[in-house]
């Protein structure tokens, strides 16, 4: 275990971003806090104490707009320049342990079978700081989905007690990075404090309105039809509006869309986050397999609570961060749909 | 109040005078309501000062249906239903209106009262009904502004910037923008039936924002295509997930429509033309001829 | 450019080599690379390929050649959408990209092998079973029994009739939705059709067509006492990337870019009905 002054933080990420390293923490602007590149600008407004940033760590993994290739045709000739892939290291700091599972749950897509190079080359260069929530709020329900927000994973652990970070390093990765910035660390052994604030986190977190049990045992695989059809979608989705809001700040929402700029000279091809709450998702040239907000609507918490959990041995596709029980403009949210099926019909 | 507003919906529910009831339900939390359709109990019913949503855009999706809605509307919410109306997107022998008072709305951050009211509230005029068929604790609205022009002071501020920072500003802002289009679903006026931004036909289509330029496109394209016919209802504002001060960009163009052609409010009657659609070779001409001449 | 961090978003450059106009709407386009080292890649019968002109858009077809062609692959396109009309206008010697081979294909070296096969198509869902059936007949002795029932609205919409009038030709029943002039050969829907040639149920089928017709010839072939364990057919939704991560194309948990497009006709009862 180390320690590190919150007010010494600046000067730890000016060291590593002097070697070489992107440093990305939370930083407030106005009212909204976010995850933004560290620079000497933004130390007086770095924020540890907000809980949730808008957007999620997932920015850093699965950029919402990802360049595959430049290409040109000439004379009928097509040539493809492919982007390369990402080669800096970086730091994302701070991400809350929801999102830390949420980034699991991204890796156990894009990781495997194929694996996506893009992904695989971006999450090879990272190195994820979490940081305990000390002070969880209302809208949290990550303990439903077994994650302790006193015992955050990733590579390295940060809990902030009294304006002082006590960090622990937790995988290889982690304590090449802890070596790396060891002079500005102190030796700790205050396992005792450690503990009194995981203990006061998790009895937080009991307390929450949400941490009363959501009925997830609901949403089985073997139910899949049965949860499909229910008739209860359609007015779970008459307040929705079809924007994607839900699904853009969503840490584990992973869909994506392969598009062509015309840039001129060259047309870019990329990738960029997509939505299945929109209507052009799966619009082909003879129709529209999810025709109406209802089945679009209904794709998307079937996707996190059944389809992702049969596909990823019952892993379920939602951490609890809350983020859209805070941001829907209708203020739908998968709690909402949740608890709707908690009698059965 | 909203226990008048309950019995009302139930006893045109239960008489059959209408289909259907568009009113707020509770959530799990007392400050996360959502825009709901009754059509058999209203037990779950609602109404209080964390019922934001102008229920007047919901009205566009049940036209097609069967029978009649009674909506709530709040003061503000009555002048986009007239501005649907006048574009003949709703009808009005479709749905009986109710308009019941306001105080304002609160903003809620993680389930709690910031202590603050919707940017709109902070400004708000509208304090009649423009369109009903019955009023419910009308008395309630109390006007927060005084002075009608208060509305105006942050444009006056942008206005007053230098070309290098007002673009500085608005970069800044529109650089947040995760293309959710939230602002646009919410939006009555946004109302094509394909977005251009939506096409794969045209080149404007774009789902993410690929360059700084395109960042800017949608934003400003929404607001020209708006102008005239926003009703400053803030709900491109309020759905923000990324607090982007939407509200300035509509608001710039009614503050100029005002100068330009006169004091004109989108929503007010259905009546009146709009003055970008009520061209007059003699009155009228480029913004900029007119600004010319003062 | 970057080749050994090749990910599977990067396509191939492929050359136009050949273009057959098949009817008013369709044509068969071969590919090689452009690089001359022949196929983009090999293939199994009921596999995909994304193909796409950088600028226009990329989308998923199915391979109509054999894998046993090891000269070119081929594509019968329906010009339908932005990007296929786009293809239509192109010459021999334009190059395209191409990406794949997606999907599981029709099981013609286990399930089949050995069977009577029974294949039945209708407009260009034939462009699919094209590929199965030049498999089968140029392994003519793994198989036994081989009929085609093949319709389409009208007799100049009929694909491949190169190959119809030739290699097919005893093996192959015709039907044309309306009667026309000089079409002398049988009228009516496939699913009918198929019912008044009342074929045994000691073959295994393989429907490829509009959805609609898929649905009515199950239907059909059930009440000719076939079990769904006996039917294949393919299914086509909207893809982006063709290997189950761009989530679109998921039909319940299945991708039909990934777990498809091939499903044995029992599987569909275990899906959604969002097709």
């Amino acid at each position: 275990m180390y320690k590190i002054d919150k007010d010494n933080l600046p000067e730890l990420f000016k060291f590593l971003t002097k070697n070489g390293t992107d440093v990305f923490a939370p930083v407030r602007k106005g009212n909204q806090v976010n995850f933004e590149s560290f620079t000497d600008e933004v130390a007086s407004t770095l924020d540890l104490d907000t809980l949730k940033t808008v957007r999620s760590p997932k920015d850093f993994v699965l950029p919402q707009v990802e360049h595959l290739f430049d290409a040109t045709i000439e004379n009928k000739q097509i040539k493809l320049e492919t982007s390369p892939l990402a080669d800096k290291p970086y730091v994302i700091f701070g991400v809350r342990p929801c999102d830390v599972k949420g980034i699991e749950v991204l890796d156990n897509v894009y990781l495997k079978d194929p694996v996506d190079k893009f992904y695989q080359a971006r999450r090879a260069q990272g190195v994820i700081i979490s940081l305990a929530c000390t002070n969880p709020q209302q809208t949290c329900f990550c303990k439903s989905f077994n994650i302790d927000a006193a015992n955050p994973q990733g590579d390295i652990a940060i809990w902030l007690i009294n304006d002082s970070l006590n960090w622990k390093s937790l995988t290889d990765k982690g304590a090449n990075l802890t070596t790396q910035v060891k002079h500005l660390l102190q030796e700790s052994s205050d396992i005792d404090e450690v503990e009194a604030c995981q203990k006061d986190i998790q009895l937080k977190i009991d307390a929450l309105p949400y941490s009363r049990g959501l009925p997830l045992d609901k949403f089985t695989p073997d139910k899949l039809l049965e949860i499909f059809n229910d008739a209860r979608w359609d007015e779970l989705s008459k307040a929705c509006i079809a924007c994607g809001t839900c699904t853009f700040i969503c840490p584990t929402c992973q869909c994506y869309d392969v598009k062509d700029y015309d840039a001129g000279k060259k047309v870019k091809r990329y990738r960029c986050w997509d939505s299945c709450m929109y209507s052009d998702f799966t619009l082909m040239a003879h129709g529209n397999s999810r025709n109406t907000q209802k089945e679009r609507f209904r794709q998307r918490y079937m996707h996190k609570l059944v389809y992702h959990p049969d596909k990823h041995h019952g892993e379920f596709s939602c951490v609890g961060c809350g983020r859209c029980v805070n941001k829907c403009p209708s203020s739908l949210n998968i709690v909402k749909v949740i608890k709707s099926f908690e009698v059965d019909n | 109040m909203q226990e008048l507003m309950k019995a009302k919906a139930q006893e045109m529910l239960s008489n059959g005078s209408v289909t259907r009831v568009l009113a707020w339900k509770k959530g799990d939390f007392e400050t996360n309501p959502e825009p709901a359709f009754f059509t058999k109990h209203v037990d779950d019913m609602v109404y209080n000062q964390y019922c934001a949503t102008n229920l007047s855009n919901f009205m566009v999706g049940v036209e097609k249906e069967e029978g009649k809605t009674l909506v709530f509307l709040k003061p503000c919410d009555t002048f986009s239903f007239n501005q649907l109306l006048k574009e003949n997107r709703i009808s009005r022998d479709k749905a009986y209106i109710i308009g019941v008072g306001c105080e304002g709305v609160k903003v809620i951050d993680e389930m709690q009262e910031t202590g603050a009211l919707l940017e709109k509230c902070n400004v708000c005029t509208k304090i009649k009904h423009m369109v009903y068929d019955e009023l419910i604790g009308e008395d309630v609205t109390r006007r927060v502004t005084d002075d009608p022009l208060t509305r105006f002071k942050d444009i006056e501020a942008i206005e007053k910037m230098d070309a290098g920072e007002r673009f500085a500003f608005w970069q800044g802002e529109f650089s947040k923008c995760i293309r959710c289009n939230a602002c646009r679903n919410a939006c009555p006026p946004c109302g094509c039936k394909k977005c251009v931004f939506d096409n794969d036909n045209y080149d404007t289509a774009q789902k993410a924002n690929v360059t700084t330029f395109e960042e800017q496109m949608f934003h400003i394209i929404r607001a020209y295509h708006v102008a005239g016919r926003c009703t400053d209802c803030g709900e491109c504002t309020r759905v923000c997930p990324q607090d982007i001060p939407l509200h300035l960009l509509n608001r710039k163009f009614i503050k100029d429509i005002n100068a330009l052609y006169g004091e004109f409010q989108a929503g007010a009657d259905i009546e009146t033309l709009g003055p970008l659609t009520d061209f007059n070779i003699d009155q009228d001409a480029e913004p900029s001829i007119v600004y010319d001449r003062g | 450019m970057c080749c050994s961090t090749h990910d599977e978003l990067i396509p191939q450059i492929g050359v136009i080599t050949a273009i057959k106009t098949e009817t008013s709407d369709v044509k068969t386009f071969s590919v090689v690379l452009a690089d001359g080292k022949g196929k983009a890649f090999e293939h199994m019968p009921g596999q995909c390929a994304m193909l796409s002109v950088p600028g226009i858009g990329e989308a998923m077809f199915s391979i109509t050649s054999s894998p046993t062609n090891t000269e070119c692959m081929e594509f019968a396109i329906k010009a339908c959408g932005k990007l296929t009309d786009y293809l239509h206008t192109l010459e021999v010697g334009n190059q395209i990209t191409i990406r794949g081979p997606y999907g599981k294909p029709f099981p013609v070296d286990d399930v089949l092998k050995g069977q009577n096969i029974l294949f039945i198509a209708g407009g260009i869902g034939f462009a699919p079973v094209r590929s199965v059936i030049n498999y089968v007949l140029d392994k003519r002795e793994n198989y036994g029994d081989i009929d085609i029932v093949y319709g389409a609205r009208s007799a100049s919409d009929l694909v491949f009739q190169d190959e119809i009038n030739t290699r097919y030709k005893n093996d192959i029943h015709l039907t044309v939705d309306r009667q026309e002039e000089g079409w002398t050969g049988n009228v009516g829907f496939v699913p009918a059709y198929l019912k008044e040639l009342g074929f045994k149920t000691d073959k295994t089928a393989i429907v490829c067509g509009p959805l609609i017709m898929i649905k009515f010839v199950l239907a059909a072939l059930l009440e000719m006492g076939f079990k769904k364990e006996q039917v294949f057919t393919t299914l086509e939704l909207r893809m982006k990337c063709g290997f189950g991560k761009c989530g679109r194309c998921n039909i319940g948990s299945k991708y039909v870019c990934k777990d498809g497009p091939v499903f044995r006709c029992d599987e569909l009862d275990t899906i959604p009905d969002e097709y």
